[in-house]
């Protein structure tokens, strides 16, 4: 069966051919110009669809690269124009058109409108909203929850462009007055910036409140061998440390944090890295079915017919109902595909092995697959040598896979499980025993 | 400064002057030249920046990484012999007048 296309309205009644009178059709209208939100617009586009379609970006810059942010743009390698993910005349030549500075205030779902903070309305016969996620604020005394204003000077975070600028300024500021970098939180953000600023010659002390770094995505030993490379490289990492409050001086400027210990970790800056929350607020302002994220399905359909979401925002129903939310390049640019598609009246469900990647140094970590339930472990090649996988398995079966400076094996992982094959751990911690063979042929 | 030459899989070409660092995959974004998608930002992590380099003009790049021939075998395009990942070319000035193609697919 045919699924209804979620432009039954415009689609249908102007077929044959996608012929919309443009006039009539309101098309589609996209809510974030990031990677889920270009990637969907020229989706749409390769798969015919030939309607109008409107990004609406929140921040003045045209669609731009994050990952660099953390990495590259903070150790002043690049230029904004190199992050550049589009041009925008590269969109228009597709006509897409890209609205920069939109602050979107609410979704009216009967009427099919979007209403802008600048007092107009938008029509729509298809919604996506590609809108992200911000980054979790501490609940402490000196970096409240509260109006930017009211944050300590000094205590940042990292998401966009002018987070990442802003950031870089302070991290040349303590360069130059040879003050140290705080890192609150042993994630990927918190890591990579810590490594960004050594490179930078600063000294970072990385506080985690949990016994181990990176612990919601990675085994127990690859979080030691984490913490080892960024001990080795100098940087103070303390586990379990349980933050009281961050303390200022009189101007108001960060001084670094007090810990429920007593002892105190000094910082010039602060970065808070501690995760980040789905940008729901309008989805669930409008009604749509919200948990921890806009809940879609694997097509990206969410609780109304009308409505796509994918990337960051989303929280995806599995076929056993629970909810998986992955913050990555590839599942914004995976969904992405997913819901033009779903828009087009095609199905085609997210099923891919999500992947992810990080680079801290001269490591470049590759992970495939979801580790979580993981209950035995292979580790091929030797943690020593700074290049091996460690290959997580439930029972027999293979769940995911985590190089580090092993690409090889990385994209070998994401065939496997793409399969469904699973090597047994004895095969997986054989490096003579080639996993190729195990592929199916063709 | 590069002068690097973007030949589109329909024959669309375009010449571009790149300053020295950039590299051609963010060249190729900046000058809105289509059939390069970079993905990843250029972090040899995606595979959708390939392109053939001009032959004759091989021995002026850097040799790939071992990470970037292992990324090329991920590539959608067929692969050849003077396959690269544009975000791995920085521009010099040893790389001025080369000549990329871009494959018909990236993904």
């Amino acid at each position: 069966m045919i699924p209804p296309s979620l432009l039954a309205s415009s689609l249908i009644e102007s077929s044959p051919g996608l012929q919309a009178d443009a006039s009539s059709d309101p098309g589609v209208l996209i809510v974030g110009a990031g990677q889920a939100g270009v990637q969907t617009a020229e989706a749409l586009r390769s798969g015919g669809y030939s309607g109008p379609i409107t990004l609406l970006g929140e921040e003045p810059h045209a669609p731009y690269h994050r990952p660099p942010l953390s990495k590259a743009w903070l150790c002043g390698e690049l230029q904004a124009a190199q992050l550049l993910m589009r041009a925008p005349e590269a969109l228009a030549r597709k006509g897409i058109a890209l609205r920069l500075g939109v602050c979107v205030q609410a979704i009216d779902r009967a009427q099919r409108r979007l209403h802008l903070a600048d007092g107009s309305a938008l029509p729509y016969a298809a919604l996506v909203l590609a809108t992200g996620a911000s980054p979790r604020t501490l609940a402490l005394p000196g970096a409240p929850a509260a109006p930017a204003a009211q944050q300590a000077a000094g205590v940042l975070s990292l998401r966009g462009l002018d987070d990442a600028s802003a950031l870089a300024a302070s991290l040349a500021d303590c360069q130059r007055r040879a003050q140290p970098l705080l890192v609150i939180g042993g994630g990927f953000i918190g890591l990579e910036v810590a490594a960004s600023a050594r490179k930078l010659g600063l000294e970072v002390t990385v506080l985690e409140a949990a016994p181990r770094l990176l612990g919601r995505v990675l085994a127990p030993a690859l979080s030691d061998w984490f913490a080892e490379l960024h001990r080795r490289h100098g940087v103070q990492v303390r586990l379990g440390a349980q933050l009281a409050a961050l303390e200022t001086g009189p101007d108001g400027q960060v001084l670094g944090a007090r810990l429920a210990d007593g002892s105190f970790c000094p910082g010039a800056a602060v970065l808070v890295g501690i995760g980040v929350q789905a940008n729901d607020a309008l989805a669930q302002a409008a009604g749509l079915e919200c948990e921890r994220g806009i809940v879609v399905d694997a097509c990206g359909r969410s609780s109304d017919a009308h409505i796509c979401a994918a990337g960051d925002c989303t929280a995806r129903r599995l076929p056993d109902g629970t909810l998986l939310r992955l913050e990555s390049v590839h599942n914004a640019t995976e969904q992405a595909k997913s819901v033009a598609a779903a828009i087009l009246g095609q199905e085609r469900p997210f099923t891919a092995t999500p992947w992810f990647w990080s680079e801290q140094y001269d490591k470049k970590l590759q992970m495939a697959g979801l580790s979580a339930g993981a209950d035995q472990w292979a580790l091929r090649g030797a943690m020593d040598d700074g290049a091996f996988s460690l290959y997580h398995f439930r029972g027999q079966r293979l769940l995911a896979v985590d190089s580090v400076n092993a690409t090889r094996e990385h994209l070998q992982a994401r065939k496997l499980l793409d399969a469904g094959v699973s090597p047994t751990p004895a095969q997986a911690a054989d490096p003579a025993f080639d996993l190729g063979i195990l592929l199916p042929s063709g | 400064m590069a002068q690097i030459t973007y030949i589109e899989a329909h024959g669309q070409s375009t010449t571009v002057d790149l300053p020295e660092g950039w590299n051609l995959m963010q060249g190729a974004i900046a000058n809105g030249i289509e059939g390069i998608l970079g993905e990843c930002g250029g972090s040899c992590a995606c595979a959708t920046c390939h392109c053939y380099v001009d032959e004759s003009r091989l021995p002026d790049l850097a040799a790939p990484s071992q990470t970037e021939l292992d990324m090329l075998e991920h590539v959608a395009a067929e692969r050849r012999p003077n396959s690269r990942l544009a975000c791995q070319l920085k521009a010099t000035v040893r790389l001025d007048g080369l000549v990329l193609h871009l494959p018909a697919t990236q993904e």
